[in-house]
């Protein structure tokens, strides 16, 4: 086996670990936005489902939750009369955005609480409704202040796919360590391996800037 | 069977009950591993940030790379590296060995930051103030900047210590027995992961949970008076 | 006075231990502009703080138009206002404030259109319309794309005038609105202001410390010392014959 050989299987699996990161970074936005916002509401209920959900899966580890998904939870599922046997694609994008959701849950929330109580007053002043305060005036506001932190937060989730491979999911480590196995050349593989990893979170973080920029366009609005 | 003690399958409690002596067991191995590869990573980190600050490009600039490829690249795929490349060049360490040196690396990157920030932001203020006062370079560092710098570390470095916890459990890839590790062995062995698996997620829990207390009594009980965290 | 647009009686308002607004009596009547002087922690912000329902009350009834603000005619007697209730009343009111407290991500345009289109229903079209005769009112017609971080700070406290009256309030409050702007930008803002008294039969209150401006535009001057009303007046005798040794020390302090 040639090192020109190693290229197509490795991109297969860097196109997977690119789909995987992009799914699960979106949906844990979704979920950090959701539940960071749940955490500031006033009714009960939803606080304590967005407070139990953000301390459970940033107080435990992310492999454990992973293999809870597949392994753990089809025999809960069976125990209730259900088939919750997911495939590894559907484990692999729900526990690596569950996870990143908690995370960028408490990011959402400081970003929200940090918006000047000014502007809340001045919104109260004209009528606004809380919903309306919300989402007009209060998160474009805070939506700047997320972007670094959430920049990191892609960069981590792009790290953190590769947890997958130990699912059998057919990712860019799990190709990498196929490869490994069948021509034990170690040292050539895993270097290759680092040097894409390093080069798709360079790719990353220029998009994170890029988007950073672009929500931050109104403050660099000159005169 | 495992590490002498049967399992009891009878009902789910009698079950969770007679595995539990056997996940205590993985768990004093995460506990090890968190500490050591936190130790590794505090010694290591604070080399990179000196030579970070080296007032020569041609070191300050290759430490910057170097953290920044850490940084960027996951455990899982350094452990890796670690684990089948050394021993082509000769070095070979125990497992364990192995996974705690990459818990330690991976986490050095981000030590380094915290270093640095935590230093630079006394040092901007206060070197001007020591000079004035005549103290000499090494006096500055041990009185004024150490003192002040510490408590800013503090939480941060605490913050880590828990995160290098969660990601322990990649050492088992490399067969470190930590606590994920051997609840799925057990799952592997009586086909029933729900309720090891659940265990482990309670038993992270209560670690993670007294680790942050800790790192909070312990920066509760620094003296902080008079320094300036912005 | 006959049917006053805002009343307080005996209103109370605590923060902690500390007593603002110690049973004041107060009222504005029908198109009036009143000033509110004194000192520092005299309470006086915290009377257009209440009107404009960013605080409440521990005490006593504000009604405006004859309706109670914090209350609301329940089965027995007067209960808390529901935020609905809150909503309705706040239609009749608009605030100015000290730090203008524009929305930065939005142009001068769009900070003086929102209200009115998200909370007034207005069309986008009849919201712009409106707001460029506002604009054009206080001299910023040329402005309408910038945002609030390009523009002066006598600039800003315009458009804050301006978004306060795109909603039509009654009454309008002015919360020290010249107290954040460098010296030489206070006079655009009192300009727009006063023009504002002369030609229009809003409700204004304003509680500042621009004395010599206060006694131009209003009607009535009331000096706020602990938490109530030491002395009102017009501005004539206020300013020219205080009756109150507290009122005299004031403005000695002030005028030199």
């Amino acid at each position: 086996m040639q090192l020109t050989d190693y290229i197509a299987p490795l991109m297969q699996g860097a196109w997977v670990t690119v789909q995987l990161t992009l799914y699960s970074t979106v949906l844990g936005a979704m979920l950090a936005f959701a539940s960071g916002i749940g955490k500031l509401s006033r009714n009960r209920a939803i606080n304590a489902i967005c407070v139990a959900y953000i301390e459970l899966f940033r107080g435990t580890s992310l492999l454990v939750q992973l293999f809870w998904l597949y392994f753990a939870l089809p025999l809960a599922g069976s125990a209730m009369g259900l088939d919750l046997r997911l495939p590894p694609v559907l484990a692999g994008v729900l526990a690596l955005s569950l996870n990143i959701g908690a995370y960028g849950a408490e990011v959402v929330r400081g970003a929200i609480t940090a918006v000047h109580q000014d502007q809340r007053e001045a919104a109260r002043a004209l009528n606004f409704s809380e919903r309306q305060t919300l989402w007009d005036i209060v998160i474009p506001q805070a939506i700047p202040e997320m972007m670094p932190p959430f920049g990191n937060l892609a960069v981590q989730n792009l790290k953190d796919t590769a947890l997958v491979s130990l699912i059998s999911l057919g990712d860019l480590t799990f190709r990498a360590e196929q490869i490994r196995n069948y021509t034990q050349d170690s040292t050539t593989i895993y270097s290759m391996l680092l040097v894409m990893y390093f080069g798709m979170a360079l790719v990353l973080t220029v998009m994170m800037r890029g988007l950073e920029r672009y929500v931050t366009r109104w403050r660099r609005a000159r005169s | 069977m495992l590490f002498g003690f049967e399992w009891d399958l009878s009902s789910p409690a009698a079950y969770a009950a007679s595995i539990l002596p056997i996940l205590l067991i993985g768990m004093w191995v995460t506990i090890q591993a968190t500490v050591i590869g936190f130790i590794v990573a505090l010694v290591l980190g604070l080399v990179w940030a000196v030579l970070k600050a080296a007032p020569f490009r041609i070191i300050a600039w290759p430490a910057t790379v170097m953290t920044e490829f850490i940084r960027d690249t996951p455990l899982l795929v350094q452990l890796f590296f670690l684990y089948y490349v050394l021993p082509e060049y000769g070095i070979v360490l125990p497992a364990f060995m192995t996974g705690t040196l990459a818990l330690g690396i991976q986490y050095s990157a981000y030590t380094s930051e915290v270093y640095r920030a935590g230093i630079e932001a006394v040092a901007k203020y206060q070197h001007e103030a020591a000079r004035a006062l005549n103290l000499t370079p090494a006096r500055t560092f041990t009185h004024i900047v150490v003192p002040q710098a510490v408590p800013r570390i503090v939480p941060a470095m605490g913050n880590y210590l828990v995160s290098i916890m969660k990601d322990v459990p990649v050492l088992s890839v490399v067969t470190v027995l930590e606590m994920l590790n051997v609840a799925k062995i057990v799952g592997d062995r009586t086909f029933n992961y729900l309720v090891p698996l659940s265990m482990v997620g309670g038993l992270y829990l209560v670690m993670t949970l007294v680790a942050s207390a800790g790192v909070r009594l312990l920066d509760g009980w620094l003296p902080k008076q008079g320094v300036p965290l912005k | 006075m006959n049917d006053p647009i805002i009343k307080f009686d005996k209103v109370i308002k605590r923060f902690g231990d500390l007593t603002v607004l110690d049973e004041l009596d107060f009222e504005v009547g029908r198109g009036e502009k009143v000033s509110i002087i004194g000192p520092s922690g005299s309470g006086k912000s915290t009377v257009l703080r209440i009107l404009m329902t960013l605080e409440g009350i521990d005490g006593g009834v504000v009604t405006v138009n004859g309706e109670p603000l914090w209350h609301e005619e329940g089965p027995d007697g007067l209960r808390p206002a529901s935020e609905a209730h809150l909503h309705k009343m706040r239609t009749q009111l608009g605030m100015v404030f000290q730090q203008f407290n524009l929305f930065p991500h939005m142009t001068v345009l769009r900070n003086i259109t929102e209200a009115p289109v998200k909370v007034l229903g207005l069309s986008k079209a009849e919201a712009k319309g409106r707001a460029e005769e506002l604009l054009e009112l206080v001299g910023l017609a040329d402005q309408a794309q910038k945002y609030p971080h390009q523009l002066s700070g006598g600039q800003q406290q315009r458009v804050g005038i301006a978004r306060a009256l795109a909603m039509r309030p009654n009454v309008l409050l002015f919360d020290e609105p010249t107290s954040a702007l460098d010296p030489e930008l206070v006079g655009e803002v009192l300009n727009v202001i006063g023009r504002l008294a002369e030609e229009h039969d809003l409700t204004m209150l304003l509680v500042t410390h621009e004395m010599r401006f206060a006694r131009e535009i209003s009607d009535r001057v009331c000096f706020f010392d602990q938490g109530r009303i030491r002395e009102e007046g017009t501005p004539e005798e206020l300013f020219t014959d205080p009756k109150e040794d507290r009122t005299r020390e004031f403005l000695k302090a002030v005028l030199d």
